[in-house]
């Protein structure tokens, strides 16, 4: 386990930034946190608890090695030791790119009127979704947030079946029934898509304890699936997400809990709402590596991902990554982002994730600007296709209604004629009162 | 409770014919007709079961409410089947089901080497190991999403509240993930998971220990809930619950788990949605289940020495309810009395006056009465927490009122 992370930091890459420079002396690495890492918050940091913050800091250094740089050797961005192949880079170039034009659509759409409810757009974490999920298999189960939509692209779900969830079309990924914060996918082992704080986690827990009894308990010798669960920094107060770390390293359960810490919790920033803002530290705490990773750098995540996956694969148990990341809009469609500093968002948005891989592709002459270009029109016909398909798709008929209630419609119970009620043709057309 | 059960006669001899007629009736894919449930069905046996004819009915009665010489016999040792505890019933059905379906699993606090706080689990975590009887951490909200998470996977598990008001602190689980997910995945996931532990009003066991949760988690959609109350249906509704698709929450009451019984040796598997005829009667309804079907049957024996006739019904299934026992009998006494240990406000008799006067209003002589528990918090003194409750005398007085 102290083997795995360090390699991680040595495949920085040019241009990185403060985010994953940490291990150095403790006072140093406050000041360095706090000018990059954590946004325009820093101010109530320093004013907060100077003391307890170099205190604690020590510790974790001491305690958590697998996060430590050991040796930043910087080898200089010679071709020789591109972190990517090009089919790699372009995989994740064009999973980004359709997350990104995905919430823009979604955006228009919902403006447009064809969307209602709360919308949370990802915009500027794509490189967290990307990151992780291009590393898993179909088997591997992957468990969002109420900001959803991306996971269940990046894992494989139609941009076609996600849309029409949106519309509320019987052709979405959930018939209409789950809507924007519930996505789920069987097929692609998707497992939600959960709307409130935290409750993911204990199910992300769960399917990660199957693998294990699957493996030990039914003998089957093969299964490796390893679940990963994502969630945000306003999670990381409440008290699910200590439970399941806390659980996952009891058990060596084969996840990886990846934080996206976009620094705001709708308007509570991250540093109002948390004592000891370095969420990675939490997992030193309970057994299990911390690792904390610029979540604005794909290739950076995909290296954390690799490892963290690759131990939970083995066995050697689960993992917290926090990824420090930004999300470019407001907290959903309905909010007006007034509070948040334009400095800040100034700050992120020069390091949009999208555009630094680009950048690394042309500058590693992985792939050309047309072949970029190429795939940026191929996501725009996906998403226009992607749009008509959910316009043109019928809505959910009454009969619907329900449907899917009980898995076994037996649940009903029994009418006051002695025949099951789900029998009753009211049940079928949906009419029936329950 | 010190009153045994007699009821295992009428159970054994029922067995053959409702085991085949159990398992017709659950092969029946959704829309197909249940006819021959509605052209057999005449009383519904003490457990649970199709009986046929009137004299079998009779003997019901006298068992039920153990009043008269015969149902000694029906007792005596000699008779088949195997005597046992509650809480014997329960482990047996689900060491049972363990043994037959090796993706059913048990979770919970102290479910494993202490062998759970009512000894339900006992002997499982010896037999099966630790994994598949897994002793968690005290975080109810998430082992019961756990449980949640690994239903959703393909195991079955079965999630012990050490005390059933422990599982508030897992209610949004329960709630948003255990009822609405099948929901919202648009059918997709199934949550084949049971939630079971001891709840109710015990022996001064505090507020906190003595909670009557029915009421909190019958609004839930997508859950099925139902509550044992004798050695027999405990073991059948285990079972059931455990190859149930839905989510089941079953009530266990922590002043049943020493009740004794003698039960079948066959295995038998009893249905969820289905309510239990005590005590076939004449004169009125009375429709009760868990604990309280003890005092009312304690009640019965008073108002028959009366000269009354009353039907006792176990609901067994809180939700949904079994509208067809149900309204048979109110078809029959024109009177309903409602005994729970519930919640007075927004209990499950609450609901189950709405449904009975939505669906039978026509046929009730008089408004139906509803005994439930007070809406206190279960107070701790001995005397105090007897008021809390429904008691016998009540029961007899609500009779006589309603019948005059």
């Amino acid at each position: 386990m102290s083997a795995a992370f360090p390699s991680v930091h040595a495949v920085c890459r040019p241009g990185s930034f403060a985010g994953e420079k940490r291990g150095p002396p403790p006072a140093a690495a406050s000041g360095k946190l706090a000018s990059g890492f954590l946004g325009s918050a820093w101010k109530l940091r320093f004013g907060a608890l100077p003391a307890r913050r170099r205190g604690s800091s020590s510790v974790v250094v001491a305690v958590s090695d697998v996060v430590k740089e050991k040796k930043p050797k910087r080898s200089s961005s010679s071709s020789s030791d591109l972190l990517i192949t090009k089919e790699e880079g372009l995989e994740l170039y064009e999973d980004m790119v359709l997350g990104r034009t995905f919430e823009d659509m979604c955006a228009q759409m919902y403006y447009r009127g064809k969307m209602f409810g709360f919308v949370h757009l990802y915009n500027g974490q794509e490189a967290v979704s990307t990151g992780f999920i291009k590393l898993l298999k179909q088997e591997d189960c992957v468990l969002g947030h109420y900001r959803d939509h991306v996971h269940a692209l990046s894992k494989g779900v139609s941009a076609r079946a996600v849309m029409s969830e949106l519309f509320g079309k019987t052709t979405g990924c959930c018939r209409g029934q789950g809507g924007s914060m519930h996505m789920f996918s069987k097929e692609h082992n998707l497992l939600g898509g959960f709307a409130f704080i935290g409750e993911g986690i204990p199910i992300a827990t769960g399917a990660a304890f199957t693998s294990k009894y699957r493996r030990e308990v039914l003998k089957e010798a093969d299964c490796d699936h390893v679940t990963v669960a994502f969630f945000g920094d306003g999670t990381c107060n409440n008290g699910q997400f200590y439970e399941c770390l806390n659980m996952a390293a009891l058990w060596k359960l084969p996840i990886v809990f990846v934080v996206e810490n976009n620094l705001w919790a709708i308007g509570m920033s991250h540093l109002r709402a948390t004592s000891d803002p370095q969420i990675w530290k939490k997992g030193p705490a309970f057994g299990m590596p911390g690792v904390h990773v610029d979540g604005m750098d794909v290739l950076k995540v995909r290296e954390v991902a690799k490892e963290a996956i690759g131990r939970a694969r083995r066995g050697e148990g689960p993992t917290l990554v926090e990824c420090e990341t930004y999300r470019f809009r407001g907290h959903s469609l309905a909010d007006p982002d007034e509070l948040r500093d334009p400095a800040e968002k100034a700050h992120y948005a020069a390091r949009d994730p999208i555009v630094a891989l680009k950048k690394y592709i042309l500058e590693s002459n992985l792939a050309s600007e047309a072949e970029l270009k190429a795939i940026d029109k191929k996501i725009d016909e996906i998403i226009e296709d992607a749009v008509e398909f959910a316009d043109a798709s019928p809505i959910p008929p009454r009969s619907q209604l329900l449907e899917n209630v009980f898995a076994d419609p037996k649940g009903f119970g029994i009418g006051p004629d002695g025949r099951y009620r789900c029998e009753d043709p009211k049940f079928t057309e949906g009419t029936a009162h329950v | 409770m010190a009153a045994a059960v007699f009821q295992g006669f009428g159970a054994s001899t029922a067995l053959s014919l409702s085991k085949s007629f159990d398992s017709k009736r659950v092969k029946l894919p959704f829309g197909r007709s249940l006819s021959e449930r509605r052209a057999s069905f005449v009383v519904v046996g003490s457990d649970g079961r199709v009986v046929l004819d009137s004299s079998r009915a009779r003997k019901l009665v006298t068992n039920a409410v153990a009043t008269k010489g015969d149902s000694a016999a029906a007792t005596s040792a000699s008779k088949p089947g195997h005597e046992l505890l509650l809480f014997e019933a329960l482990q047996e059905g689900l060491e049972e089901e363990m043994e037959r379906d090796p993706l059913v699993c048990v979770m919970g606090e102290d479910v494993g080497h202490y062998g759970g706080s009512y000894k339900v689990t006992k002997g499982l975590a010896t037999k099966y190991g630790d994994l598949r009887v897994l002793d968690t951490p005290i975080a109810e909200n998430s082992f019961t999403g756990m449980g949640i998470g690994a239903a959703m996977t393909g195991l079955r598990p079965i999630v012990e509240g050490m005390n059933m008001g422990f599982l508030l602190l897992a209610y949004n689980q329960i709630s948003n993930n255990c009822g609405m997910l099948h929901y919202t995945s648009g059918g997709q996931f199934k949550i084949p998971i049971v939630i079971r532990g001891p709840g109710g009003v015990g022996r001064q066991l505090g507020a906190e220990h003595s909670q009557r949760l029915e009421s909190y988690f019958q609004s839930i959609p997508g859950i099925q809930m139902v509550a044992c109350s004798t050695p027999y249906n405990a073991k059948g509704l285990m079972k059931a619950a455990i190859r149930s698709d839905n989510p089941v929450i079953l009530f266990e009451h922590v002043l049943l788990y020493n009740l004794k019984e003698r039960i079948p040796d066959e295995e038998y598997v009893l249905s969820l949605e289905e309510a239990e005829m005590v005590r076939p009667g004449e004169h009125v309804t009375i429709l009760t289940y868990s604990r309280m079907r003890y005092h009312v049957m304690q009640a019965a024996k008073t108002l028959v020495n009366k000269g009354y006739d009353p039907e006792v019904i176990d609901i067994r299934s809180l939700k949904p309810f079994d509208l067809y026992t149900i309204g048979n009998s109110v078809k029959k006494t024109h009177r309903v009395l409602i005994v729970e240990e519930c919640m007075r406000t927004g209990g499950i008799g609450a609901s189950l006056t709405a449904a009975i006067n939505e669906n039978f209003h026509d046929y009730l002589d008089a408004p139906i009465v509803c005994l439930s528990s007070q809406d206190v918090p279960t107070p701790y003194a001995g005397t105090l927490e007897e008021w809390t409750v429904v008691q016998p005398g009540q029961i007899v007085t609500a009779v006589e009122q309603l019948c005059k």
